[in-house]
């Protein structure tokens, strides 16, 4: 299903946060994740996800450390921060609170007035 | 094969302004293990290379995308050091060195302090100064880029040979102090030397028409580098008396005995090396300034012809003026020097080009009048040396921009493409050499040192 462009940048933040606060993990992994979790769903574009990982680290959301891959390549690892942790719990509760408004306001489509929320 | 490919991939993803080297190795580590996926669902090497290439995205939107996370980077910083994670080992050593030659260069200018031979003071040789300054800080110079260059160690020795042949020739000549001669071969040894540099810059490869361009860019550079410098030094001395007079200290004798010498001769050192570092990575300011005065300068002369010809006067013949028609030469070829070290080879002629010819053709015209000058006041007064000098600057400019007029016509007429041009400037710049060592040796010994 295509997702619109704006709703896949939004949810980005949180997702990405949300699978790092799994454990730490790096780019591709995280993006492999993403696909597992989706169904198959979301597609994102492989690059685009390196920004918002920067994003993350320049905000202080997760941090980054250089490692060794299984092959012995150098590769960057991300691991979830407690200012992440904080920003994941109040943007969770965010889409929450979108989602529920939303879920009221479709149960009625043909009313006027909404029975109750 | 894979490695191959991905080195490719990696070189234009550099071209990304805003995607640094540290970014392309995590792209990097991405892509392989795209690859490597792929290859294990079956795919072989070559569709998944381009599969996963595919899957990164497209450039344009990735670098747009890093380019707002990193507006910054947009700014070209000159990044010396490396980032992290990388062996800065390679700059930490060309840096320590450099500094280490700067230093070297300050110390030396003050050795001869020991021996009796002041800067400063009632007893000053100002003449041994002027005369030697370049032989203090060119030969480290010329050192930094033999071994930069990896210069092995015959070459090394042939570069020696000018610097030495210029120290005897300066010190054993009986100069009259501060007479004709002297002056001019004071003026015309820096010169010299900095082609002499230039041995160094190309490694030996001398012949190499390539590398003396790129030495000519190299000059520009580095002449704008150490005039912002001594800008910057200029207001670190004025800071320094200021600040010290408050508190009741006269801090002129630590300006003029230690800062301004060593300051300058460390500078020469460190703007060359600024600029080597720099390279490719930051715009070159010698071009830039060249577009932006051309036109002004061709305007000017345009006007000064008209005026001649409108009032229908003479040029003034005084030394003064005539040394300075050398100057305005000396500007139309650095002008025209530059545009061309700037200009891509393979453009169409455009109205730049056609400015510049003006721009030549307007100098040449000026310049016949002012010629003429000079030779009547030779043939008036007799050769001295500084009439001998400017005539036979006046006479190798005229034919470089004789020589480049005609060519540029030609570029303009669409007969020849442009590298003949950049050739016939890279093949006189020997011409430049025999001259200023001529004017160093032989004048000397002609007029009889005066």
């Amino acid at each position: 299903m295509k997702i619109g462009k704006d709703l896949v940048a939004a949810s980005a933040t949180p997702m990405v946060l949300a699978i790092l606060s799994e454990g730490e993990s790096y780019g591709y992994a995280i993006l492999r994740r993403v696909d597992e979790l989706s169904g198959g769903e979301l597609q994102w574009t492989d690059g685009m996800l390196y920004p918002v990982l920067h994003r993350l680290e320049r905000n202080g959301y997760v941090k980054a450390t250089w490692g060794k891959a299984e092959s012995g390549r150098r590769r960057k690892y991300y691991r979830i921060t407690d200012r992440g942790s904080e920003e994941l719990a109040s943007q969770r509760q965010q889409w929450r609170v979108v989602d529920a408004t939303l879920r009221a306001t479709s149960f009625h489509p043909f009313q006027m007035v909404p029975q109750g929320i | 094969m894979l490695d191959e490919r991905i080195a490719e991939w990696r070189s234009y993803l550099r071209r990304g302004q805003a995607i640094h080297q540290v970014d392309v190795d995590e792209l990097e580590d991405h892509l392989r293990s795209q690859v490597a996926d792929l290859k294990e669902a079956g795919l072989d090497e070559d569709e998944a290379f381009l599969i996963a290439v595919k899957r990164i995205g497209d450039l344009e939107a990735l670098s747009r995308e890093f380019a707002s996370e990193y507006s910054e980077r947009l700014w070209k910083r000159l990044v010396l050091a490396t980032d992290a994670g990388e062996s800065g080992v390679g700059w930490n050593r060309e840096a320590l060195v450099a500094v280490g030659l700067a230093v070297a260069a300050g110390v030396a200018i003050k050795i001869p302090e020991l021996f009796g031979v002041h800067l400063n003071g009632p007893d000053r040789d100002v003449s041994f100064y002027i005369r030697n300054f370049s032989l203090f800080v060119l030969p480290f110079l010329a050192g930094f880029f033999a071994w930069k260059r990896g210069m092995e160690f015959a070459g090394r020795l042939w570069l020696m040979a000018p610097f030495m042949a210029a120290a005897l020739v300066m010190n054993l000549f009986p100069f009259t102090p501060e007479g004709h001669t002297e002056l001019l071969a004071a003026l015309h040894l820096p010169m010299a030397l900095w082609l002499t540099v230039g041995v160094a810059y190309a490694g030996g490869a001398w012949r190499d028409h390539d590398q003396r361009m790129n030495y000519v860019r190299f000059s520009g550079e580095w002449f704008i580098y150490f005039a912002l410098i001594a800008l910057g030094g200029g207001v670190l001395m004025g800071t320094t008396m200021f600040i010290f007079g408050a508190i009741g200290l006269d801090a002129e004798f630590l300006l003029n005995e230690w800062i301004l010498p060593c300051g300058v001769m460390g500078a020469v050192i460190i703007a060359g090396w600024l600029v080597e570092a720099k390279q490719s990575v930051i715009e070159n300011m010698a071009p830039v300034l060249t577009l932006l005065f051309t036109p002004l300068f061709t305007l000017v002369l345009l006007a000064f012809l008209g005026t001649m010809v409108w009032t229908g006067s003479a040029i003034d013949v005084e030394r003064e003026v005539l040394i300075g028609f050398d100057l305005l030469l000396v500007v139309v070829v650095g002008l025209l020097l530059y545009a061309i070290s700037a200009r891509d080879p393979q453009a169409e002629p455009g109205a730049f080009d056609g400015v510049q010819l003006v721009l030549v053709i307007c100098a040449l015209l000026v310049d016949a009048v002012a010629l003429w000058a000079i030779v009547a006041r030779i043939s008036e007064f007799g050769f001295s040396p500084n009439r001998v000098a400017a005539l036979g600057e006046n006479l190798i400019l005229v034919v470089s921009l004789g020589w480049s007029a005609v060519l540029y016509a030609r570029f303009l007429a669409r007969r020849i493409p442009f590298a003949p041009l950049e050739r016939w400037q890279t093949a006189y710049v020997p011409v430049y050499l025999v001259w200023a060592s001529v004017v160093v040796v032989v004048f000397p010994l002609v007029f009889r040192f005066q």
